[in-house]
C-alpha cells in the first residue's frame, strides 16, 4: 500500500512500486485530469507538481511520488496562481480539443511561480515541453502573458 | 421537480408521467433538398448517410424552468461544433444562451441525420437544417403566446426568452410556455420565417462561450481516455508490425505473470482490404492500463509479415519518381499538352518534383474505447468522429442489428481524420466479447500503438511540367501525382488517384492556360492510407503552389501578381469543365470555382503580411492559395533564414473566405491551428518505412512543432462573411497553403527551392 499526498489529501493506492504515477492517478484514483500523451516524457499531457517542481507523472514511478507533496490540475483551483492560469486560459478561448490543456497549464503555473514576469524566451523554455497537436500555442503564450500581467498587478504572491 | 416538455416523439408515445409532449402528425419539416425529384442527384448533407433532420422535436427541448436543452449531433473534436450548431439553433429561437443546456447525442443517423464529423462539413450541412430547428421552436413558441392571448400571431414575437404582445405589453416566458407550444403543430418549412442577418444576436458574433471551455480548464472535461465504469478492466494490444502480417506463434505465459494481467485475447487478423478492421494481434486485458502495457511488453511473438515486409521509404520514393516521369492514368485533359511540351524550346520549358512523405495524425489523445456486453446489447463509449460507423462496426462484429448498439460521444483529443475509422472500437468490442458477460473493457491505443498503425497519409511525389512562353504565359501544364490511394483502403490493389483525391486541388485548377493535362500514376499501397485533415490537396497545392513561384520567377514577375494573372479576372466556374464531376459531393450550381473569391484571399494575405515590403537581411515573404472544402485561403509566410540554413517562422497570415461566418473566434481558432500543423508537416514531420514497419514511435522521433518553433505571429483575416453564398468548410482548408507559402518564402529569402518535405534545415 502507497500512500500518496494528492492535493492536499492522503490516497492510498495498491499498487506495483514502479507503476508510473500517472496510472496510478488515473486508474486507481480516478482523477482522469492528467492525461496521457506520450508514456515517454516527451509531450507534458501528463504534468503534476511534486514538492512544487513540474514533473511528468507518465516516468515518475509512485515510489518516487510517495510521501511528497503532489498536484494535480484537479488541484489547481484553490491554488492562487492556477486559478489566474485557469482564468486567463479560458479569457483567450486557448483550448481547442483541449486535450493537451491540463498539461499546459500545469507547466504554465509552475512557470510563473519561479518566474512571475517571464521573457519571451522564458515562456518558450517552460513550455516547449508541452505540445499540442491542435496548434493552441499563439494563444497559450498570450494566456501566460495575460496572467502574468495580473498577477505582477495583484500583487506579490 | 421540473416537468420537462420534450419535444419528442420517442416521450409522446411512451405516454412518460410529468412529460408534456406534443402531438405531431408531420414528421416534422422536410428539407428542400430532401423534397425534391427523388430522381435528380443528391448533393452535398443529402447524398451523406442519415441527411440532414431539422425536426425541432428532436433536437430542442424546454423546461418548465425555462431550461432550454439543445442535441449537439455531432462530436466534438477542437472545432466548436458543440457550441456553434446550438448557438445557431438558440439564436433562431431567440433562446438566451445562459439559459440553453447542450446534450451531446448518442449515435443515432435516423434519427438526428448524418453525424460523421469529417470533410469539414458539420457547419456546411447542418447551418440551415439547424436554422429551421430554431426557427420552428420560435414559431411554436409564438403560436402558443398568441393563442394563449387570443391574438393574431403576427402580434406577437419572441424576443430573448420571452414571447411579447406588444399591443398590450403581455409578456410570458419560454418556460410558461412550454406545454402549449409543445401542442402547436411543426411550421411547415415554406411557413418557416428565418431571421432576417441584422437580427442575429449570436450567428457571427463572439458572444457565447464554448460549452466545455471551463471544464476543460480544470481537468474535469471527460474524453473517451478517461471513460471509467465499475469493474472496468484495461486492454492493449500487440499488433503486426507490417499491415497485413499475421500471428505465426506465440507465448504468452510470461505475460500472464505479470501482477494484474488477467487474459490475453487475439485478435483475427483483417481479410482483403484493410477498411475499418482490426489489423489482429493479440489483446492482453489487465486490472489497469500500466500492468497491460507490461503484459504486452512480455509477450514473444513471431510474425509472418506477408506481402508488405519489404516496404522501404528510401526504395518506395524512387519507385513514385520513376511513376511520375511516364504517362499515368488521365484524369483532366484540355488543349494539347504533349504538342505544346514537344514545340517548345529548352529554354521555355520548367518541371519539378515535389515530394512528401507519410503523415501520422497523432492527436494528443490516442485512440480509445470502452465496450459493454450485457444482455444482447452493447454500450460503446468513445471519442470518434464517425460514431454510426463505430456502432456499425460494433453491431456486424458482435451480430446484433445496430439499435441495440449503444455509442456515446465523449470528447475527442483531437481527430484530423483518424478518429472517423472505427478499427479501435471494434478491437474493443472482441475483447469484451471474450470476457465475462457485462466486464466493461477499456481498450486503449499507446502513443507507439499510434505511431505505428495510423491509417496515414499517403506520400507521393508530384511532378509538375509547364510550358512558359517569352512573354511570361504559361502555355502548357502537367500535374501527374504519383501517389498511394485511399481507395485501397477499402478495394484490395486499388491503384491510382480517385477523382475524389484528385479534385482536391489537382485537376480543378482554375488557372488560364490553354493546355491542361492531369494524370495520376497507378502505384501501388502498401500501407493503411487514411485521410489527414485537407487530405489530398496537401501535396497537390503543395506542388502546384510551389511550382507557380517557381513559374512567376522564371517569368521574372512578382509571384502575386503572376498568380493574379494566371488565375485570371473574378468569374465562377463549372467544376465540370475542369473534369471535377465530384466537387466534394456539393451541387455545382451552388457551389462554382469562384475565381473572384480566390483573388479576395490573395489580396487580403498579401495586405496582412505588407507584401512587397522592404525585409530585413535573411528574410522572406512566401505566397500560397487553395480551394478546398468549398472554401479559399490564402497564406503568406514569412521566415528568416540563417547562416547556418536554419529555418525560423517569423509571421503567418491566414486569409481564409468560408462564406458565413458562424463563430468567428472559432473560425480563427482553426486558421491559427492549421497554420501551425501545416508548419508542422513543412518542417518537423515524416514516417517513413523500414522492412514494412514504421521507423518512428513516439513524439521523438516523430516530431510535431513545439512552442520554441511557433510563430510569434499568426494573423488571420476574415474575408466576405456573406449570408447569401452558401457555408464553405472551416476545418481543414487552412492547412495546404501554408507549406508551399514556407518555401517560397525560403526561396525568396535565400534562392533555395525546397521541393521535398519536411524541409528541417535548408542546405
Ligand atoms: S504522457 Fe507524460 S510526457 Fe507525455
Ligand atoms: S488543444 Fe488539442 S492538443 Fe492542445
Amino acid at each position: 500500500m502507497t500512500h500518496l499526498q494528492v492535493n492536499g489529501q492522503t490516497r492510498k493506492v495498491d499498487v506495483p512500486d514502479d507503476m508510473p504515477l500517472l496510472w496510478a492517478l488515473r486508474d486507481e484514483l480516478g482523477m482522469t485530469g492528467t492525461k496521457f500523451g506520450c508514456g515517454i516524457s516527451v509531450c507534458g499531457a501528463c504534468m503534476v507538481h511534486i514538492d512544487g517542481q513540474p514533473v511528468r507523472a507518465c516516468v515518475t514511478p509512485v515510489s518516487a511520488a510517495a510521501g511528497r507533496e503532489i498536484s494535480t490540475i484537479e488541484g489547481m483551483e484553490a491554488d492562487r496562481i492556477g486559478q489566474v492560469v485557469q482564468q486567463a486560459w479560458a479569457e483567450n478561448n486557448v483550448a481547442q480539443c483541449g486535450y493537451c490543456q491540463a498539461g499546459q497549464i500545469m507547466t504554465a503555473v509552475s512557470l510563473l511561480k519561479t518566474t512571475p514576469a517571464p521573457t519571451e524566451q522564458q515562456i518558450n523554455d517552460a513550455m516547449s515541453g508541452n505540445i499540442c497537436r491542435c496548434g493552441t500555442y499563439p494563444r497559450i503564450r498570450a494566456a501566460i502573458e495575460q496572467a502574468a500581467g495580473s498577477l505582477v498587478s495583484g500583487g506579490r504572491q | 421537480m421540473t416537468a420537462t416538455v420534450r419535444l419528442s416523439r420517442r416521450a409522446f408515445l411512451q405516454g412518460s408521467l410529468g412529460v408534456l409532449t406534443l402531438a405531431v402528425t408531420s414528421s416534422g419539416l422536410v428539407s428542400a433538398a430532401r423534397a425534391a425529384d427523388a430522381e435528380a442527384p443528391k448533393y452535398g448533407a443529402d447524398s451523406m448517410p442519415g441527411g440532414t433532420v431539422d425536426d425541432p422535436l428532436v433536437f430542442v427541448s424546454i423546461a418548465e424552468d425555462g431550461t432550454v436543452t439543445i442535441v449537439a449531433h455531432r462530436a466534438e473534436m477542437g472545432t466548436g461544433v458543440r457550441t456553434s450548431l446550438p448557438m445557431v439553433v438558440a439564436d433562431e429561437m431567440e433562446a438566451l444562451w445562459e439559459r440553453v443546456e447542450v446534450v451531446q447525442a448518442e449515435a443515432d443517423e435516423g434519427r438526428y441525420g448524418n453525424q460523421n464529423v469529417d470533410g469539414s462539413r458539420s457547419v456546411r450541412h447542418f447551418l440551415m437544417p439547424m436554422r429551421r430547428v430554431g426557427a420552428a421552436a420560435r414559431q411554436m413558441l409564438e403560436a402558443a403566446a398568441a393563442a394563449r392571448w387570443s391574438v393574431p400571431v403576427s402580434e406577437v414575437r419572441a424576443v430573448q426568452h420571452e414571447v411579447l404582445h406588444e399591443p398590450s405589453g403581455r409578456r410570458l416566458g419560454f418556460g410558461e410556455l412550454a406545454a402549449d407550444a409543445a401542442r402547436q403543430p411543426v411550421p411547415t418549412a415554406d411557413a418557416l420565417k428565418l431571421k432576417a442577418r441584422e437580427d442575429f444576436r449570436y450567428i457571427g458574433k463572439d458572444k457565447v462561450r464554448l460549452v466545455d471551455l471551463e471544464a476543460i480548464g480544470k481537468g474535469e472535461a471527460v474524453y473517451g481516455m478517461d471513460m471509467r465504469l465499475p469493474g472496468m478492466v484495461y486492454a492493449v494490444v500487440a499488433r503486426p508490425p507490417v499491415v497485413g502480417g499475421k500471428l505465426r506463434k506465440f507465448d504468452g505465459s510470461k505475460a500472464l505473470t505479470v501482477p494484474g494481467v488477467l487474459k490475453l485475447v487475439e485478435i483475427p487478423a483483417f481479410q482483403g482490404a484493410p477498411a475499418f478492421q482490426p489489423l489482429g494481434g493479440i489483446a492482453v486485458v489487465a486490472r489497469n492500463t500500466w500492468a497491460a502495457i507490461q503484459g504486452r511488453d512480455a509477450l514473444e511473438i513471431e510474425w509472418d509479415d506477408g506481402p508488405n515486409g519489404s516496404y522501404d521509404s528510401v526504395a518506395y520514393r524512387q519507385e513514385l519518381e520513376a511513376a511520375s516521369r511516364v504517362p499515368g492514368k488521365l484524369m483532366r485533359d484540355q488543349g494539347n499538352v504533349a504538342e505544346a511540351w514537344a514545340k517548345a524550346p529548352e529554354a521555355e520549358r520548367l518541371a519539378a518534383e515535389y515530394y512528401i512523405p507519410h503523415l501520422a495524425h497523432a492527436s494528443m489523445e490516442p485512440p480509445v474505447a470502452t465496450v459493454r456486453i450485457e444482455d444482447g446489447r452493447a454500450e460503446v463509449w468513445t471519442s470518434v468522429q464517425n460514431p454510426a460507423a463505430a456502432q456499425a462496426a460494433v453491431a456486424r462484429r458482435l451480430k446484433l442489428e445496430p439499435g441495440k448498439v449503444k455509442v456515446k460521444v465523449l470528447l475527442l483529443g483531437g481527430g484530423f481524420g483518424r478518429k472517423s475509422k472505427p478499427d479501435f472500437v471494434d478491437e474493443a468490442a472482441i475483447v469484451a466479447q471474450a470476457m465475462p458477460e457485462g466486464t466493461p473493457v477499456k481498450l486503449v491505443w499507446t502513443r507507439e500503438d499510434d505511431i505505428h498503425h495510423d491509417y496515414l497519409h499517403t506520400v507521393s511525389i508530384e511532378r509538375l511540367e509547364a510550358v512558359i512562353d517569352g512573354s511570361g504565359q504559361v502555355q502548357s501544364w502537367l500535374h501527374r501525382s504519383a501517389s498511394p490511394t485511399i481507395a485501397s483502403l477499402f478495394v484490395e490493389g486499388a491503384k491510382g488517384q480517385q477523382i475524389t483525391e484528385s479534385a482536391m486541388s489537382a485537376i480543378n485548377m482554375p488557372y488560364v492556360i490553354p493546355n491542361v493535362r492531369v494524370e495520376t500514376a497507378e502505384v501501388a499501397a502498401h500501407a493503411r492510407i487514411g485521410w489527414f485533415r485537407s487530405v489530398a490537396n496537401i501535396p497537390h497545392a503543395f506542388a502546384a503552389q510551389c511550382f507557380i513561384a517557381e513559374l512567376a520567377h522564371r517569368a521574372g514577375k512578382d509571384h502575386r501578381q503572376f498568380a493574379l494573372e494566371l488565375i485570371g479576372p473574378a468569374r465562377r466556374i463549372d467544376p465540370g469543365m475542369m473534369a471535377d464531376t465530384w466537387n466534394y459531393t456539393e451541387s455545382p450550381e451552388r457551389y462554382p470555382y469562384d475565381t473572384g473569391r480566390l483573388r479576395g484571399v490573395i489580396e487580403a494575405a498579401c495586405e496582412g503580411a505588407g507584401w512587397g515590403r522592404e525585409l530585413p537581411e535573411g528574410h522572406g515573404l512566401g505566397l500560397a492559395f487553395c480551394y478546398s472544402f468549398m472554401s479559399y485561403t490564402a497564406t503568406v509566410v514569412e521566415v528568416k533564414v540563417d547562416a547556418s540554413g536554419e529555418v525560423q517562422v517569423v509571421a503567418v497570415d491566414m486569409a481564409l473566405d468560408c462564406g458565413p461566418q458562424i463563430k468567428p473566434e472559432r473560425i480563427r481558432a482553426q486558421m491559427e491551428g492549421g497554420a501551425i500543423m501545416g508548419l508542422s508537416l513543412a518542417l518537423a514531420s515524416e514516417i517513413s518505412f523500414e522492412n514494412g514497419r514504421v521507423r518512428q514511435s513516439n513524439f521523438h522521433d516523430y516530431e510535431v512543432l513545439r512552442h520554441q518553433a511557433s510563430p510569434r505571429v499568426i494573423r488571420t483575416h476574415l474575408v466576405n462573411d456573406d449570408h447569401e453564398l452558401p457555408p464553405g468548410g472551416v476545418g481543414e482548408p487552412p492547412v495546404p497553403p501554408v507549406a508551399p507559402a514556407l518555401c517560397n518564402a525560403i526561396f525568396a529569402a535565400t534562392g533555395k527551392r525546397v521541393r521535398s518535405l519536411p524541409v528541417r534545415t535548408v542546405a
